[in-house]
């Protein structure tokens, strides 16, 4: 039948459609294909964490080691370590409420202190005791008395500001909350939106730490009145409306944590060109806890003593970006220098959080974005 | 060599032979067919009508029974009146943007040919597959007071917000549109102008009802993105903006409020199923018997000067003007990439492609490398478009046919619309759905929420649509004659199917590749709610780079996203190539 649609144009074309078919089964074939690879790295699709070899990690996308770490936990233990992250650390929790009959994998790492109180009510984890020496230094981090999640690691959401931007402006730097409304600040500042970020929403905590419950609208009043931006995302205020984070914005106070300024030492520099203002910041934790329903609960418990090994703790400043809950962890050299963190950090107990979370950011919403 | 060829196969064609009697199907064709109903149909309603479901089902039932008390509560907010409103606003106002540009750009692209305009078509194509976060950084530095743009007050806008909507979609119009317009035989639009009639009234009489099926499914499509749209809108315009899509990711992902989610995402499909039905109805009201030809008679070379011997008011004016317009149009849409390859090559105080040599490393902050997770985002993309491409080639098949029955002509076109579906809602509510529902699904002892299996699934879901678009329009085009003749001749229908219908589709599946795989490689939404394994793709890459201090990350995250977009225009104009060599001498 070939003749009634016959044409001189058609056998270079048909050759063509042939090879481009024959270079894409190729492509499947030769491994050019995640389905097909899945097979040899050892991927187990049924029974993901069935098997007392693997142990599996569910966390969020900021996670990530050092080479070689997890290899170690292999060595030391034989488990295998399978890490799956659903999403960023703002959905995690919700994420693990939501698949808690049927959990994703066996240890929950990444946690913070303003989700914390409902992973805990929702029965998401189970109480588990490291015996790791590191565990008593994140004691003070305790969320309620369940012992359901233990801190990792932690970090201070602080104000940054450019000191090159107020050198050459001849401005004094801004130093508390307060200074933030004054009229010589007025069109500085740039923050996350507190709904849509956590580090935004660190920062409406850190408010509330500040002025208690009733006096932070008032505050955030002021603060717009003085010409606040509100970003999307710490990338967007960090990296577009700074002064100083990479994208020459116009704005030279931003927020971001304590641990950035080491990160604007300038090539060939010594120091770095910004600085976090230590007595604006709220202290964020991050925990981990053993998920309840867990196939390999005992695999999960030396996962999360391993991460309260010094070798994970010194591994976390420069891989998650976070500081180390043990108090025997080394810091990075210019961390230590240039990055301490708050000595009085503002805090709200993470029930009181859970309890009024979507009040506050609609009061947030209401008085900011309008 | 031009062939009347018509899209209604059932039309009698004037002049054409007498309808074949047809020999009643034989027990392999009703197999055949089944077969091709069934397996989209089973894949769609495995990996996203379940998994809708049974996310929008949570929000409704409480306590073991039916619970709708939700409805009367979002509606009384007035916050939710307003969401729609400018889920609505933002949609339409960028459709109707996006068609009004596109329109001239699909002449210019691909009616005229001119030197580079292959590097034009993949140029405007990019847009549509970078990631949220890498336009937001193209656009708002651009835009921020200070940028380069920074004086027309534009960041933190609803014009932003519409901008960069059409920033997104200018390539679908102008792909949808030009695949038909390239084919359009010129001589309609002659025969009018020797009969008297102005170019613009030939233009609006003759040409531009031809387009319309094409422009509305461009429309529909664009507007389908423009509804569903969730970073650009956070991104360009923020919170004040918000649309039906960010108030449920929010609802779900920040507030767990189930509920309300559930209610939005049914306002959401209702909105969505609407445009559908109104862009379907324009669509069949004017689809009819076009002459098409081989772009090779269509398609005129590009001249600025009139051409000598022919008269003033020929409508040389008019083609000026969509050239300009096309040409500012591409230089706006090359702002922002040029934005983010300018970015990308400094280093410091200098020039320099430092950043792009630390491609090759972790940058401390990566668990593989950029160029390893290139190759992941490959893989994904190859398994992705293999899957969209039985799936949808499928779909189209089915759906370009025409049932005698007014009952099968409808559940065709209930098809087609059914397959549109995955565009217009939201990728929370998908994402979310396949946690809740890929566990051991139908009681198969399999954990798929964790496989890397469910990544390349989910974004197939997402790249049918845009084969089953690319696609359809050839298949519904074909000759119902060149069928006939071939059953007149002796062949079995199964002979048809592969020597007529399959021959003849193969030629647009180079374009199809190049959406899907350009889809795949850029799809951000349902996927990033998938238990990822730690194997992650450019865009996953990308993200992390970015979401880090440092002027070095900046700037390997700025040289990640060019590879990504030359990556992605690289693919675009293969295909085309592909294409144009298939395409020659055809008809």
């Amino acid at each position: 039948m070939a003749s009634t649609i016959s044409h001189p144009g058609r056998s270079p074309r048909r050759a063509r459609t042939l090879m481009t078919a024959a270079a894409a089964a190729a492509l499947a074939l030769s491994g050019c294909s995640a389905i097909g690879a899945s097979g040899s790295d050892g991927d187990a699709t049924s029974s993901a964490s069935g098997s007392s070899g693997t142990v599996t990690l569910v966390t969020h996308d900021s996670f990530g080691l050092s080479d070689g770490i997890l290899d170690d936990f292999t060595k030391q233990t034989g488990l295998t370590v399978k890490v799956v992250q659903p999403g960023d650390a703002g959905t995690l929790v919700n994420q693990l409420v939501l698949t808690k009959d049927a959990p994703l994998g066996d240890l929950a790492y990444g946690i913070d202190n303003s989700f914390a109180s409902r992973a805990i009510d929702e029965g998401v984890v189970v109480p588990y005791t490291s015996t790791a020496p590191a565990a008593k230094d994140g004691e003070q981090y305790a969320v309620g008395d369940s012992g359901a999640l233990t801190a990792v690691d932690m970090g201070d959401v602080c104000i940054n500001t450019d000191h090159t931007w107020f050198q050459q402006h001849g401005l004094a730097e801004p130093t508390s909350l307060d200074d933030l409304t004054k009229p010589e600040y007025k069109d500085l500042l740039v923050v996350p939106n507190a709904v849509t970020s956590s580090p935004g929403l660190a920062f409406l905590l850190a408010t509330v730490g500040a002025f208690g419950e009733d006096g932070w609208q008032d505050y955030w009043t002021k603060l717009k009145a003085n010409g606040l931006k509100v970003a999307d995302g710490w990338t967007e205020a960090y990296m577009t409306d700074f002064t100083a984070g990479g994208g020459n914005g116009p704005r030279p106070i931003v927020l971001s944590y304590a641990s950035s300024p080491p990160y604007t030492v300038p090539d060939g520099g010594t120091e770095p060109t910004t600085g976090a203002l230590l007595d604006t910041c709220f202290r964020q934790v991050e925990y981990a806890g053993v998920l309840a329903g867990a196939k390999n609960p005992t695999g999960a418990q030396k996962l999360l003593d391993f991460l309260l090994s010094d070798e994970v703790q010194d591994d976390i400043p420069g891989s998650m970006y976070m500081y180390p809950i043990s108090s025997t962890a080394t810091l990075p050299d210019d961390w230590a220098q240039w990055a301490p963190l708050a000595t009085k950090p503002f805090t709200v107990a993470p029930d009181e959080i859970t309890q009024n979370r979507e009040a506050w950011l609609a009061d947030w919403s209401e008085t900011v974005i309008g | 060599m031009t062939t009347a060829t018509t899209t209604r196969p059932d039309l009698p064609v004037t002049g054409g032979p007498g309808r074949v009697v047809r020999p009643r199907p034989s027990g392999g064709t009703v197999v055949f067919w089944a077969v091709a109903v069934a397996v989209p149909l089973l894949f769609l309603g495995v990996f996203f009508a379940w998994p809708v479901v049974v996310m929008v089902g949570k929000g409704f039932v409480a306590d073991g029974h039916l619970d709708l008390s939700g409805f009367a509560e979002v509606f009384s907010r007035p916050r939710t009146w307003r969401i729609v409103g400018l889920t609505l606003a933002q949609a339409s106002i960028a459709t109707v943007v996006s068609v009004l540009l596109g329109v001239p750009g699909a002449y210019v692209l691909y009616r005229r040919r001119f030197r580079g305009r292959g590097a034009v078509r993949a140029l405007v194509t990019v847009p549509f597959v970078l990631p949220t976060v890498v336009v937001g950084v193209a656009f708002r530095s651009l835009l921020v007071d200070g940028g380069p743009l920074g004086f027309l007050h534009l960041d933190g806008t609803f014009a932003a917000i519409v901008s960069a909507l059409v920033f997104f979609n200018y390539a679908v119009v102008v792909r949808a549109v030009g695949g038909l317009w390239e084919r359009l035989d010129p001589r309609a639009a002659q025969a009018a102008r020797a009969l008297g009639a102005s170019p613009w009234r030939a233009f609006r009489t003759v040409t531009l009802p031809a387009l319309t099926p094409a422009i509305a499914s461009a429309a529909s499509l664009t507007f389908l993105f423009c509804a569903t749209a969730f970073g650009t809108v956070l991104v360009l315009g923020g919170l004040q903006f918000g649309t039906v899509e960010t108030e449920i990711w929010i609802q779900t992902t920040q507030f767990l409020d189930l509920r309300a989610a559930a209610v939005l995402s049914v306002v959401q499909l209702v909105i969505v199923a609407g445009v559908l039905v109104v862009a379907g109805r324009a669509r069949s009201r004017q689809e009819r018997a076009l002459a098409l030809g081989a772009p090779a008679q269509t398609v005129r070379p590009l001249t600025f000067r009139r051409p000598a011997g022919r008269p003033r008011g020929d409508g040389h004016a008019a083609a000026l003007g969509a050239v300009a317009v096309t040409a500012a149009v591409v230089v706006l849409l090359a702002l922002p990439l040029v934005n983010l390859v300018v970015r990308s090559l400094r280093v410091g105080d200098r020039w320099g492609v430092d950043h792009y040599t630390s491609l090759g490393t972790t940058g401390g902050a990566l668990t593989v490398t950029v160029w390893q997770a290139t190759l992941n985002s490959l893989r994904v993309a190859v398994d992705a478009t293999v899957l969209a491409l039985v799936v949808g080639g499928l779909v189209a098949l089915v759906v370009s046919r025409r049932p005698r029955r007014v009952a099968g002509r409808r559940a065709v076109a209930g098809l087609d619309a059914l397959f549109m579906l995955p565009l217009g809602v939201s990728a929370v509510t998908v994402g979310f759905g396949f946690l809740l529902s890929m566990h051991r699904p139908f009681g198969l002892d399999v954990d798929l929420r964790t496989s890397p299996v469910l990544v390349p699934i989910a974004q197939a879901v997402v790249a049918v649509p845009l084969v089953v678009r690319t696609v359809l329009p050839v298949l519904r085009a074909i000759d119902p004659r060149l069928r006939e003749a071939a059953a007149t001749l002796g062949a079995g229908p199964g002979r048809v199917l592969r020597t007529v219908d399959l021959t003849i589709a193969a030629r647009s599946v180079g374009l199809a590749v190049g959406f899907a795989f350009a889809a795949s490689l850029g799809e951000f939404g349902a996927t990033s709610f998938l238990a990822r394994p730690d194997r992650p793709t450019l865009p996953v890459v990308i993200f992390r780079l970015i979401g880090r201090p440092g002027a070095d990350t900046y700037g390997m995250a700025l040289a990640a996203s060019v590879v990504l977009a030359v990556l992605t225009a690289g693919i675009v104009a293969a295909c085309e190539r592909l294409r144009a060599a298939g395409t020659g001498g055809e008809w």
